[in-house]
């Protein structure tokens, strides 16, 4: 009977499309399937482009094409002297999707709040661990030591508390995993036994709502009518799932989808000129970065990480290793983002001066290891012939290397190893455009044997970012943050290599697509030309 | 037969335990887990490590996993995935048609050009068209299966534009999975063009994946005629005046037909194995890239789930194999 209604439903649907000739349908070639459609027991980008950016709203949200925190869900929020109390106060009126699987008969309201969020902070709640129990970024971003409660204050106000002043929670609360479900929908599926649904058949508030999906194939969505934010231009959204960069240029190219993520490095010449494709592009938000064990001799002189930052030549990087889509990283953050400080200097390219150091610091016949990740990531697309590089440019001052690689799940381990030997290379893309998820996360005490992979704690540093995490002012944080990058070059912990360029090719077709800085791939407000 | 079949059928309990020991072990033979691989650059703080280790059972000593795995499996549960938290066995059962039917496709389009081609290369030995044939069976052997399909899709679909890229049908048709067999599902839909779109997106994949296998038969068909063409009932079906055409349609193809059969058999693991590249780069929805992205996930439950599977339905074909090369044989059928 189920499958009879669906199939109604579905042929309805398509007579549908079939019916409104000028219906905009908008075809993206994802490069790969969602895990599920609940975005918060998962952390990969290509999962949250399918479910957390159509689906769902969150209190607050990024404004397209930048890293600012705008109002969503939350119309407007008090914060408390202390930084420890937000009072959020709802939008109202907004309604949730009706599909075939689920009829909403109220609004949303602090209920769903409470409900998105506890789930996942309270192990005692029913749906704790209905989907394994692992919420990746809840734990990731720290959420259980900062939040020390959420509260129902009245149907349209949201107390949190926490545990100290944090300034990036605006911005944590506008990440994937935080947007918000409707209890209603969940409570329905609990009394019908069928809680895996709610990962599978998604009700949200967002600008599209879920229509079906076909394992590994193809997405549906079509725009929501009620949407809080307004009817979205193109009325179905398509998702065709399309693994090898390569054949999402030819598809891109045959007209079988208006944009593709991801274009090989080698790709984007030739789609530069072709004519009926443009390019966006946009720097993004990343480091990639060659760390260097701190805590192990001779590396925790500062002069050999000096001296060592000095041989390396990143302008044959940039041209070799990234085809010259990138630009040369002196700051751990990247220059797109606030209070990046550019009065610094970087360490000059200089093996003459790099090997007087070297002397100076008494290190002789230095032979050292130097770690190069098997994956290609966007802040590295080739960390083997990045370790080559470096390896030739530290033979030109003496220092011999031995460029070692493992598998990557190994290769995370022994990358948090405190005895590991050498330099590491890695990279880190940005979650919130908060600096604090940078210099916090990766350069920060807490992180030491973690994130942290030069495993460097300096008490100066971490001072600096501590505080800026705890006032609210921007101008403040801002300065704070500004010194904090001058310590980082001053001890040099990394060597700091490049931040990559995003590019993503689309038809000439589309309208106003804006490029995220954040690397997701959102399509409201897009138009298709006619 | 049917002592033959009961034989055939005992043989499979070895195998399927051994199967699921080898499943079992191979994926946690690879460095890594999937705790580590699920916190990436972040990196994870040892107790919430322990945690999650211990939430997936993976804290236990591996003879107890191994104990409770293998008990599930004879309970026919398969496990639940770790990334996509359902059940193993659906997620199987969804993908598994449409690799079925691309394997069927390939198949076929093997065997309805190899078997000829076979045939003709043998009765015209040593010609131009045997030399052309089995040198073109070499160079399609050696392909490498991923330069091979982007070269096709560059020609046929980016070039000339004739085919379409890749996927199992046009996106504008939209129906209800009924069977999962695009082929015979866009044919049920009733909708004007949806069974022409799937066809023409089973074309380059098809012809992909059943290039080694079409090289294996038609090498396979020839020189097993060859051998039969040699017999001297041959001779004598000759001298009885019968015409060429009977002689090697009935009496030598039927003899030769043996040994291809067996060859064919084999072949369905090689379609396995060929499937995990086609599907990625036809963006195929199969169980051969979803194997893939569970290795590389570390998704353990659905590695194992997924071998043993794939384990149990290469063993009934090859039953069924067997079976058919009795039904062909009677000397096989009655050994003992």
């Amino acid at each position: 009977m189920k499958t009879m209604s669906r199939l109604l439903a579905a042929t309805m649907l398509v007579a549908g499309l079939a019916g409104a000739a000028h219906a905009k349908t908008f075809v993206y070639c994802s490069e790969g399937s969602p895990e599920g459609f609940d975005p918060a027991p998962y952390a990969a980008g290509t999962t949250f482009d399918a479910s957390s950016k159509p689906v769902y709203s969150r209190l607050t949200e990024f404004e397209r094409g930048t890293t600012n925190v705008i109002p969503g869900l939350a119309e407007s929020w008090d914060i408390s002297e202390d930084g420890t109390v937000y009072t959020f106060h709802l939008r109202k009126g907004v309604k949730f999707h009706t599909t075939e699987y689920f009829t909403p008969t109220r609004d949303f309201n602090a209920d769903d709040v409470i409900f998105s969020f506890q789930r996942q902070n309270d192990k005692n709640d029913p749906w704790y661990a209905y989907a394994g129990g692992t919420w990746e970024y809840w734990t990731g971003m720290d959420m259980p030591n900062l939040v020390k409660s959420i509260e129902k204050v009245d149907d349209y106000t949201v107390k949190l508390t926490l545990t100290a002043a944090n300034a990036p929670m605006l911005a944590n609360l506008a990440m994937d995993f935080a947007s918000i479900l409707s209890k209603e929908y969940a409570d329905k599926l609990a009394a019908e036994g069928k809680q895996p649904d709610l990962n599978q058949l998604p009700v949200g508030t967002g600008p599209f709502q879920f229509v079906a999906y076909e394992k590994d194939a193809v997405i549906r969505y079509q725009a929501f009518a009620d949407y809080w934010g307004g009817k979205q231009k193109i009325d179905d959204l398509v998702f065709a799932i399309t693994p090898d960069a390569s054949v999402r240029v030819q598809k891109l190219k045959a007209g079988e989808c208006q944009l593709m993520p991801y274009p090989n490095p080698a790709d984007v010449e030739t789609l530069q000129s072709d004519d009926s494709i443009q390019l966006m592009s946009q720097a993004g938000l990343n480091v990639g970065y060659l760390a260097y064990n701190t805590m192990m001799k001779p590396f925790d002189d500062v002069r050999v990480r000096k001296a060592l930052n000095m041989a390396i030549n990143k302008k044959a990087i940039i041209d070799a290793v990234f085809q010259g889509t990138g630009q040369e990283a002196k700051n751990p953050i990247p220059p797109t983002m606030w209070s990046y400080n550019d009065n610094i200097q970087d360490d000059p390219y200089d093996p003459e001066a790099a090997k007087k150091l070297l002397a100076e610091a008494g290190v002789k016949d230095l032979s050292m290891k130097v770690w190069a990740m098997p994956v290609s990531r966007p802040y590295n697309p080739n960390a083997r012939r990045m370790a080559e590089l470096i390896q030739a440019d530290y033979a030109n001052v003496g220092v011999k290397v031995e460029i070692v690689s493992y598998e990557w799940a190994e290769y995370l381990k022994r990358s948090q190893d405190k005895e590991r030997d050498g330099a590491l290379l890695m990279g880190w893309t940005g979650d919130n455009g908060d600096p604090d998820n940078f210099l916090a996360v990766l350069l920060g005490c807490s992180g030491v044997g973690g994130s942290n992979r030069a495993n460097w704690c300096n008490e100066e540093f971490n001072n600096l970012v501590t505080k800026a995490a705890a006032v609210s002012d921007i101008a403040e944080r801002t300065k704070l943050y500004e010194d904090a990058q001058v310590v980082f070059k001053k001890e040099a912990p990394w060597a700091t290599i490049a931040h990559s360029t995003t590019y993503v090719p689309m038809s000439k077709a589309v309208i106003d697509y804006k490029v995220d800085p954040l690397g997701s791939h959102r399509f409201d407000g897009v138009d298709l030309a006619e | 037969m049917f002592g033959f079949i009961l034989r055939r059928l005992g043989l499979l309990i070895p195998t399927f335990i051994g199967v699921s020991l080898v499943a079992f072990f191979f994926i946690r033979l690879l460095p890594g887990d999937p705790v580590l691989l699920l916190a990436g650059e972040r990196g994870i703080s040892p107790e919430r490590y322990a945690e999650l280790m211990h939430r997936f059972g993976f804290d236990l000593p591996l003879w107890k996993q191994f104990i409770y795995y293998f008990t599930d499996l004879m309970h026919g549960d398969f496990g639940t995935s770790i990334s996509t938290k359902k059940p193993i066995f659906n997620e199987f059962f969804t993908l598994f048609p449409a690799t079925l039917e691309l394997s069927i496709c390939a198949v076929i389009f093997a065997v309805v050009l190899g078997v000829p081609a076979g045939v003709i290369a043998a009765v015209k030995r040593n010609s131009w068209f045997d030399h052309t044939a089995m040198a073109t069976a070499l160079v399609g052997y050696s392909m490498p299966i991923f330069w091979w399909a982007l070269l096709l899709i560059i020609v046929f679909s980016g070039i000339l534009g004739w085919t379409p890229v890749s996927g199992r049908i046009s996106l504008l048709f939209f129906f209800p999975k009924v069977t999962g067999f695009m082929l015979i599902d866009s044919f049920l839909s009733g909708k004007a063009g949806a069974f022409q779109s799937a066809a023409s997106h089973l074309i380059l994949p098809t012809i992909v994946l059943g290039t080694i296998p079409l090289a294996v038969i038609a090498r396979q068909t020839r020189s097993a005629m060859l051998e039969v063409l040699g017999e001297d009932y041959i001779r004598t079906a000759k001298a009885k005046g019968l015409s060429p055409f009977r002689v090697v349609a009935v009496h030598a193809l039927r003899n030769a037909l043996i040994p291809v059969i067996t060859t064919i058999g084999l072949q369905i693991g090689v379609l396995m194995a060929g499937a995990i590249l086609t599907e990625t780069i036809f963006s195929w929805p199969g169980i051969g890239k979803w194997m893939v992205d569970s290795i590389f996930r570390r998704d353990y439950p659905a590695v194992q789930g997924g071998l043993v599977l794939i384990a149990l339905i290469v063993m009934g074909v090859n039953l069924v194999v067997d079976m058919l090369y009795g039904l062909v044989n009677p000397k096989i059928r009655h050994q003992r």
